[in-house]
């Protein structure tokens, strides 16, 4: 029998630190996609907030702090990142585990919102992409969740398997804001 | 071209994947007979003009869009999610 040991998604590939700005990987705790039964959406919000301290989150939005979120993930989708679910949910949604599926990464320090707009096309001036916001959208042609965690600080998602093309594209985009000054 | 998600906002056409015209959402029912289902699986009008498709919003939220467009002006008039324009025509 082979000895198999269980490898982060970007093990071998982070942190890294380019000018002022890092990436590193985040360790998220358990993945748990939560999609609302029809009609069930506002139990589930109270739900959420009983058994996990957070409602439920409108979309483009986040909420929670850090070791336990609720994060807007797309069309009737909600991503509950850091503590495994609670069974008392799968009343009035379906719960899936995703914790394996995902590189989740952190990008810190001045110019981490450069970096990130060489790379997906929504707008993150300050006025339009604030702490708590979140975007399901495109990081160069992958299907991403970017959500702002502070002023300087973005936690990005790709599926597992685009986990080196995520760093190569940050890595780059890093360089290139860095060699501007 | 922008389309504005009822999720999500104004957004790049690239997020977005065109998955065909809106007739898709009216499934003629298993015994409407050989015309009908012709019409539903072949047969497409091609205006010069307003027209509705449906587009899949493939690297944002992953919702099914209606969105109404003009194909002379370019112009995007309506989007709304495919959920609600079914579930409406099935409450009706």
């Amino acid at each position: 029998m082979v000895d198999l040991s269980a490898n982060s998604p970007c093990a071998g590939l982070l942190p890294l630190t380019i000018g002022s700005v890092t990436l590193s990987e985040a360790t998220p705790g358990t993945l748990t996609s939560i999609a609302p039964y029809n009609g069930q959406d506002k139990a589930l919000s109270a739900a959420l907030k009983s058994l996990h301290g957070m409602a439920a989150p409108a979309p483009n939005r986040a909420t929670g702090k850090e070791g336990a979120r609720a994060i807007w993930f797309g069309q009737r989708m909600i991503l509950l990142q850091g503590p495994p679910p609670d069974p008392g949910l799968a009343k009035h949604a379906a719960l899936t585990d995703q914790s394996d599926a995902w590189a989740v990464v952190r990008l810190e320090g001045a110019g981490a919102a450069d970096t990130l707009a060489r790379l997906t096309p929504i707008d993150l001036r300050d006025s339009q992409f604030k702490r708590g916001h979140t975007a399901r959208t495109e990081l160069r042609h992958m299907m991403s969740g970017i959500t702002r965690l502070g002023p300087n600080s973005y936690q990005i998602m790709v599926f597992r398997g685009f986990a080196q093309t995520l760093v190569h594209d940050l890595k780059t985009a890093m360089q290139g804001v860095a060699a501007r000054g | 071209m922008r389309i504005t998600c009822p999720n999500c906002g104004d957004r790049d056409r690239r997020e977005f994947y065109y998955t065909g015209a809106a007739t898709f959402l009216d499934r003629p029912a298993p015994d409407a007979g050989g015309a009908a289902w012709d019409d539903y699986l072949h047969n497409r009008d091609n205006p010069a003009g307003v027209t509705r498709d449906l587009w899949y919003h493939e690297t944002g939220c992953a919702a099914w869009l209606v969105v109404t467009r003009n194909t002379l002006t370019h112009e995007v008039l309506k989007t709304e999610l495919a959920a609600d324009v079914k579930g409406q025509r099935n409450a009706g």
